[in-house]
């Protein structure tokens, strides 16, 4: 298919050293979200699993080439966009058990929240409530006329909320550098896309905003990497924003607290296109990556992941003493919030 | 002194402000070559430019989550919401988000976010562009809200809330718009949380917002002639709230009277009647009275609107209950 070849093209532009860092990212937000997974049906940890599974190229392919000052408001399940981004997996594991040692420190969940520090944002747990809230971040790189760019990301669902108007609007008039990163999975919860949106990309809604748009195959992380970039490069040189669709499907349930019934064919298929496994096949076959290698970073990986439950599993949770505090910048406020006493 | 009307004491604020830091920029709508509908950004865009006054579209959701997401990437936006009637529109960035991501962050974000908004009935505009709607932001943990009733104020109060670190929602009496006050030469600060006894008096306190300041202090010239003297509290800060002086003037005069704009149920008067009966109950000389709106929309012809809105011969009769 047509990212096939995309593939194959972009993959000079990268050494060996970063298919690999590439691979391994992909490698670890699965063993990440599997352990999750995991967790969630053995002990009780505040979160609900909504899992990035099989969608984990898009959140590494596009975050591989940020500089550390860009910033990125990550979906419901941007697993992959917080370790790209440089949060370790120890720290977010802390955060999925809503210990005091994750970036809230145990006051939101774990996967809407955000490390100014990683130049993450928070996200909302309303879908579609972050495309004005990086736009902001677009608005204030302009005010201070840095070349940050800031990446949004969002499902199917959530560009059919009027906040997508208004955000892709309001960025396309200021021209400002935010990169609207479409995970179109085809479902928002149980509602198939095709039940919600009466056209076929969703890209092709940029037009109406006289920004570029353009629908990649989400499941290939070069393809991502690659057409992020430009669009990256785009915004840095101040020519506004873009949208970048990438149809992916997710291989677990919506949260893994409802099971679903989606065709069983239709999981096959897309098991089949499993991003890990193709970019696997595709760098055995370029001569990147070996058994010894692969095996290598898989063992690391464990490894990896065996520390950050530990960690997660031996942080304290937050002191009750705590509750009130991070209200308000000027203090802590106790009890009614007309006196201070 | 000089005098200034309520309008220009908010814009030389705003100017003051954007001059001293360049991180403060304002967006709405029709603010910049128009200087705003009800003339309150005049001025600004000549000054500033508009890489720091930005007009907005039509997008009240839209621009108001930008200002959130903004003020957390160390910028100061000041945003035109024109009438409080549209905080409806832009709830979910104000209540979900702005009061809420210092918490979301575990402290790490501050959201130094400014929104000034009309509010207010009496200009025959129909009930979604009269509204007093203080509650509803003020029910919101991590919200400041502030309604000044003078001039002096409103430029003390702009400024401390354009420097403050967490958002600020500023209603500003369409009403009041052109009325003059005195304003202090130079630098000009009211501090959010102090309140300022508009007029002193012994027999009954008197809480009053915004233009409800001047409905009390007609009422308390006129029940002056008969020996009645009010103490008139304008917190100008709904949150934080000048306790303090609050319960010191209740202390002393045994009795108090609440007024204000927005409709009672569910009012900010009604936190301040619990308030005031736990904390000052020994005290008190009378039951506690609220004078507001009727709990209905606002109407647009003025043989029905003036009576909604609450009038001196209310307050009048009302006091006089209370001392009988």
């Amino acid at each position: 298919m047509e990212n096939q070849d995309l593939s194959q093209r972009f993959n000079r532009n990268l050494k060996d050293a970063d298919l690999i860092a590439l691979y391994r990212l992909m490698v670890l937000t699965r063993e990440f979200e599997m352990r999750v997974c995991k967790i969630y049906t053995q002990t009780t940890i505040p979160e609900t699993p909504h899992l990035c599974v099989g969608q984990e190229a898009i959140g590494v392919g596009s975050c591989y080439g940020l500089r550390k000052d860009d910033f990125v408001l990550p979906s419901l399940r941007g697993r992959s966009v917080f370790l790209s981004k440089g949060v370790s997996p120890s720290v977010l594991m802390a955060a999925v058990f809503g210990k005091s040692t994750g970036p809230s420190k145990g006051k939101y969940t774990a996967h809407h929240m955000g490390d100014l520090k990683k130049g993450i944002l928070a996200g909302s747990l309303l879908i579609g409530s972050q495309f004005p809230t990086a736009v902001g971040a677009g608005l204030a790189f302009k005010l201070k006329k840095t070349d940050q760019v800031c990446l949004c990301y969002f499902g199917d669902g959530a560009s059919n909320r009027g906040d997508f108007h208004e955000g892709l609007n309001l960025a396309a008039i200021q021209k400002l550098p935010v990169i609207f990163i479409c995970e179109n999975n085809l479902y928002a919860l149980y509602t198939p896309v095709e039940k919600a949106i009466a056209v076929k990309d969703i890209a092709s809604r940029a037009q109406g905003y006289g920004m570029p748009g353009i629908t990649i195959d989400g499941n290939d992380v070069l393809a991502v990497y690659q057409t992020v970039q430009e669009a990256v490069a785009r915004a840095r040189r101040g020519e506004g924003p873009s949208l970048i669709e990438c149809k992916t499907y997710r291989l677990r349930p919506h949260c893994e607290r409802f099971q679903e019934n989606r065709p069983p064919e239709e999981l096959a298929y897309w098991w089949d296109k499993c991003p890990i496994k193709r970019f696997k096949a595709h760098l055995f076959d370029q001569g990147v990556l070996n058994e010894e290698t692969h095996h290598r970073i898989e063992a690391e990986v464990a490894e990896e992941m065996n520390r950050a439950v530990q960690f997660a599993e031996e942080s304290p949770y937050p002191d009750a003493a705590e509750l009130c505090e991070d209200v308000y910048a000027d203090g802590v406020i106790r009890g009614g919030r007309l006196c201070a006493s | 002194m000089r005098q200034l009307t309520f309008r220009e004491a908010i814009q030389e604020a705003i100017a003051e402000e954007m001059e001293r830091d360049s991180t403060v920029f304002m967006m709405g709508e029709n603010i910049a070559a128009s200087g705003g509908v009800y003339q309150g950004t005049k001025g600004l865009l000549e000054k500033f430019g508009e890489g720091r006054i930005l007009d907005m579209p039509i997008s009240e959701s839209g621009f108001v989550g930008a200002g959130v997401g903004a003020a957390l990437l160390g910028t100061r936006p000041v945003i035109d919401l024109m009438f409080n009637d549209f905080l409806p529109l832009v709830m979910d960035h104000l209540v979900n988000h702005a009061a809420k991501m210092r918490y979301m962050y575990g402290g790490q974000a501050t959201v130094p976010m400014v929104i000034r908004t009309f509010f207010g009935a009496g200009t025959r505009t129909g009930c979604s562009h009269s509204q007093s709607l203080e509650a509803y932001v003020i029910h919101c943990p991590g919200l400041k809200v502030v309604m000044p009733s003078t001039p002096a104020d409103a430029k003390g109060l702009m400024k401390s809330a354009i420097r403050d670190n967490d958002p600020v929602v500023f209603f500003e009496h369409r009403l009041l718009y052109s009325v003059k006050g005195p304003i202090p030469e130079g630098e000009h600060i009211v501090p959010l949380g102090q309140a300022d006894v508009k007029r002193k008096g012994s027999d009954v306190s008197v809480v009053a917002t915004g233009r409800m300041v001047y409905k009390a202090l007609e009422a308390a010239a006129e029940l002056a002639q008969g020996g009645i003297e009010m103490e008139i509290i304008d917190p100008r800060s709904l949150l934080p709230f000048d306790c303090e002086t609050l319960m010191e003037s209740v202390k002393k005069t045994g009795r108090l009277l609440i007024v204000h704009e927005a409709c009672k149920t569910g009012g900010f008067g009604a936190e301040i009647a619990a308030m005031v009966a736990k904390e000052a109950f020994g005290y008190l000389d009378a039951p506690i009275e609220r004078i507001a709106a009727p709990d209905i929309p606002v109407p647009v012809s003025p043989t029905l609107e003036d009576q909604y809105i609450p009038q001196k011969e209310e307050i009048v009769a009302t006091v006089k209950k209370m001392v009988a």
